[in-house]
């Protein structure tokens, strides 16, 4: 049998033999108890053929799906049922789904389907370490079905401990045991109501959850390269963490000129541009307004990475450094990068400088890390420095 | 994997003679399989044979479904091979009275497979050995050859839905009944007529002429070329141009390719015939699934209430009955469907309805209780069993009383603005609504073949007779790389693409907000217009011309 990691190596032979690759990775969705749904992640592939395509119907009005067979009482014209046009949260999709391309299902999917593929492939062939759980767990409404309840009397599985407590509670009520010392089984009286067993309950299942700040400067001497290296390296990081975390993971993005502000999404952290002044601290200090204010710190392994130039008005960094020991606290990790100009030549940068100077990356090395690159480094730099920052 | 124990074996044959009692006929020969569900998994990407060639979409298809067992867990009763002996799987939890019914289904199943004309072409091949065969082939070709065969296959099976499943079925019939293109239409209908012009007492005197040679046994002809001694040239000529010998898109390839008939690549002729002959076995299963499982579903019900070793129970297979043969409430069934219209077709033939006297009949209440007692329907179903496939089936026996007896009608879907849901309403009860909605749902490839008049120069020109549906845009392109690679040249294509004035953009459905075309469009289309274009593929690039 071959794995899926064989299929994907020959896809990518197809290419070198000058074909369109045509493995695409699909997802089926379960849906759970309660709303969650599990996701199961699959190969899938079209055989094209030549085809009639079905969906250009002469007689159909617009607004209208494809008619199928019925049966049962009613006139033309009657309304049978409904069905909601978005499956709720947590319904099923159903048979199919996982099958073609496009899958219907818009291009959000697609995105987490293939940054978690990449994060596999980081993870294992860049032999990125795995995480270790900080122990922060949040229950999920997601329920497995366990031998916790205790059950007097009848049962599936006798609970012995506690079925031998209830008969010495028993006796001794019943006044069987004179002496805790010498204690004489045989006179046991053994009701069956001290049988204690363990039947099947609901339990919750807690995961780990992952939350994920991605700051970077936008300021005006962000410009081009810089930018490109701090984005590619945070989509690997987000893939890694997606991976790691199987998809339990959430994104924030934050950008910061003199002021920071948040994004909604990952098209807009990469593409902002605007020509501001820098003030590193802000971006920080909205990660702790964030966290605090939405009471993230109990549920999420939360993971702040930063990108910059090394540029920031503040020179002495007081201000950075005061979030920052603030956010050591509750992260599982602040990864920062500092991508160099060209221009900057060996000479140290300012967040560069106050960060080392501060100790801070000493005093909890476990918990902060730095990356210092150039701007013109290749794809195995970055992912030197991802080990760097995760390590 | 491994075969029934014996104690299952005897329920079987035990089914056998008195499935053979009630008129059903197969090969005393058959095997039956234990499989778990993996094993089924594993199996149906391959379409449940185990020794069908290796090919990487198989593995694709195999890991999917593991991920939708995962997901949707289900169990499978039952899958049968149409192959000699006939080889039937069956999962491993089923109790004994389930295995009762599920062998009436089996053996109802191979007496189709065994019976139906359509697949008169499967009847006298081991279908598991030729498999193993090929698949040998195939493994010894790729450790010469690497992955170059699985592009073979890739693109082999890109085209293995255009084989001319019924101009070979028609060889094979036309063959065993010594039927040669015949003389005498010929003489009578365009020699006489066309040709020489007759007039009409010569013609008349001529007929007559023949049937005295029929009644004395004399050879008519001898006069005919004595005659005209030209008429045996003239007539080969013209049965050469009626009735060319139609070559289908992949034989013509095999053929005529210059590419394959290079030395080094010869191997491929090989794969690409697998390829074809495997699409062939199965075209017959694809055209009568709605029989094929009506008709088992049929006999299982039937068998199954007549056996006296399934005593007590009656409400589990009740049970399990219906879920196989339920009729949906909005969508299609092919078993329930099938089963439902045979018994159809046996009791109308019972009262003799399918007579001229019933058809003419236009008093509903007379219609009704029309009853000529023929009780010929039994005969008349194995007759359809013979010979026909699912078009004719439901062409031919889907009628109003059907319809309206199961309450069947086509269901609408459209969308609700104001509940923002899809909304299921009865859309037709009639009868050519209904008839016409089941037959859009069967397996209709696009009829496209080589044109030999244009094809030349390396270039090979394929026609598609379009049938007012278009080919699915997205899939042309690399089908054609396909064809050209195999070709070793540029393929073109004609055919018919919706042209750019009524392209009826608003009819497509917009997921996300499925009102939105509603709103700016009215809501009946004018008809779409087509125009004709050619799709010309050429060192893998793909362009559009308009003709």
């Amino acid at each position: 049998m071959i794995t899926l990691d064989e299929l994907l190596e020959r896809d990518k032979k197809r290419e070198e033999d000058g074909f369109k690759r045509k493995i695409r990775i699909g997802r089926i969705v379960k849906p759970g108890a309660g709303n969650r749904e599990k996701i199961i992640v699959v190969p899938t592939t079209v055989e094209e053929k030549f085809v009639h395509d079905d969906t250009l119907l002469n007689d159909q009005s617009p607004g209208e799906g494809e008619p199928t067979g019925g049966t049962g009482e009613g006139e033309e014209g009657d309304v049978i049922g409904e069905q909601p046009v978005r499956p709720e949260e947590g319904e099923g999709q159903g048979e199919g789904d996982g099958e073609g391309p496009g899958e219907g299902q818009g291009g959000e999917h697609e995105m987490e389907a293939n940054a978690y593929e990449l994060g596999k492939v980081l993870s294992q062939d860049f032999e990125l370490p795995n995480l270790k759980d900080k122990g922060k767990k949040r229950a999920l409404a997601r329920y497995v079905y366990d031998l916790t309840d205790k059950n007097r009397g009848v049962g599936q599985i006798l609970d012995k401990k506690a079925t031998l407590k209830k008969i010495m509670e028993t006796n001794m009520s019943l006044g069987r045991i004179p002496d805790v010392t010498r204690i004489d089984t045989a006179g046991f009286v053994v009701s069956p109501r001290d049988l204690i067993f363990r039947v099947l309950s609901r339990e919750k299942q807690y995961e780990s959850q992952a939350l994920v700040f991605f700051l970077r400067d936008y300021s005006g001497s962000m410009g081009g390269k810089v930018t490109q290296t701090v984005v590619s390296q945070h989509v690997m990081l987000y893939s890694w963490l997606v991976y790691q975390y199987e998809r339990q993971v959430e994104t924030r993005f934050i950008l910061h000129d003199t002021e920071a502000r948040e994004v909604t999404d990952f098209q807009k952290y990469y593409s902002y541009k605007v020509a501001g002044g820098t003030k590193v601290y802000t971006a920080f200090q909205m990660v702790n307004e964030i966290v605090e204010k939405e009471n993230l710190a109990r549920d999420y392994n939360i993971y702040v990475f930063y990108g910059t130039d090394g540029d920031d008005w503040e020179k002495d960094g007081k201000q950075t450094l005061v979030e920052i020991e603030k956010i050591l606290t509750y992260a599982a990790r602040i990864g920062i990068s500092v991508v160099k100009h060209t221009y900057t030549g060996t000479k140290q940068t300012e967040v560069e400088k106050y960060i080392q100077d501060s100790g801070v990356l000493d005093r909890h090395s476990h918990l902060i890390k730095m990356d210092v690159m150039g701007e013109n480094v290749d794809d195995s730099r970055i992912i030197q420095g991802i080990k760097t920052l995760i390590s | 994997m491994e075969l029934v124990n014996q104690h299952a074996k005897g329920i079987m044959e035990e089914c056998k003679l008195r499935a053979r009692d009630a008129g059903l006929r197969f090969d005393d020969e058959t095997l039956e399989y234990i499989v778990t569900n993996r094993d089924m998994i594993e199996l149906s990407p391959k379409i449940m044979i185990p020794t069908l060639y290796d090919y990487w979409v198989h593995d694709v298809r195999v890991l999917s479904g593991k991920g939708m067992y995962e997901a949707y867990p289900s169990n499978p009763y039952e899958t049968v091979i149409n192959t000699r002996p006939a080889i039937s799987f069956y999962n491993d939890n089923n109790p004994d009275w389930l295995n009762v019914m599920i062998f009436y289904h089996v053996l109802a199943h191979i007496d189709f497979f065994q019976n139906n004309l359509y697949y008169k072409n499967t009847w006298d091949v081991d279908l598991a050995g030729q498999a193993l065969a090929d698949k040998r082939l195939i493994a010894q070709l790729r450790s010469e050859k690497g992955r170059w065969v699985d592009y073979v296959i890739e693109f082999a099976r890109g085209i293995d839905n255009l084989v001319g499943f019924h101009r070979d079925l028609n060889r094979t019939l036309t063959r065993e009944q010594g039927h040669v293109p015949d003389r005498i239409d010929f003489y009578f209908d365009r020699f006489l007529q066309k040709i020489k012009s007759v007039p009409q007492h010569v013609y008349l005197k001529e007929i007559d002429r023949y049937n005295q040679c029929q009644k004395d046994h004399a050879d008519f002809f001898a006069q005919v070329i004595e005659q005209h001694p030209e008429f045996e040239e003239i007539f080969q000529k013209e049965k050469q141009k009626i009735s060319p010998v139609k070559m289908d898109v992949m034989e013509y390839i095999l053929k005529y390719s210059p590419f394959l008939h290079r030395e080094e690549n010869e191997w491929m002729k090989s794969v690409i015939h697998i390829v074809r002959s495997t699409s062939l076995y199965f075209q017959p299963q694809i055209r009568t699934k709605t029989m094929n499982e009506g008709w088992a579903s049929f006999w299982h019900a039937h068998l199954f209430l007549n056996d006296d070793r399934i005593r007590g129970h009656e409400t589990d297979f009740a049970k399990v009955n219906a879920t196989v043969t339920a009729m949906p409430k909005v969508g299609l069934n092919p078993y329930a469907l099938g089963l439902r219209l045979f018994e159809h077709i046996q009791e109308m033939e019972d009262r003799g309805r399918y007579s001229l006297d019933y058809f003419q009949l236009k008093d509903a209440v007379l219609r009704t209780k029309y009853d000529c007692t023929k009780n010929t329907g039994m005969d008349y179903i194995f007759f359809v069993r013979e010979n026909m496939e699912d078009f004719s089936f439901i062409n031919t026996f889907v009628d109003q009383e059907f319809v309206d007896r199961h309450h069947l009608f086509v269901a609408g879907k459209r969308f609700n603005p104001q509940h923002n849901t899809w909304q299921y309403y009865i859309k037709s009860k009639k009868v050519a609504d209904y008839k016409q909605m089941v037959i859009n749902t069967l397996h209709h490839p696009p009829d496209i073949y080589v044109v030999e008049g244009k094809t030349g120069n390396g270039v090979l020109y394929l026609n598609h007779q379009f049938e007012n549906k278009p080919l699915k845009q997205d899939f042309i392109e690399n089908t054609m790389i396909g064809i050209e690679f195999l070709w070793g040249g540029p393929v073109h294509l004609e055919t018919s693409v919706p042209s750019a004035a009524a392209h009826p953009g608003s009819q497509y459905i917009n997921f996300w907000d499925p009102g939105a075309a509603g709103k700016t469009a009215d809501s009946r289309q004018s008809p779409i217009q087509w125009k004709r274009v050619r799709y010309v593929l050429k060192d893998r690039k793909l362009h559009k011309q308009e003709l």
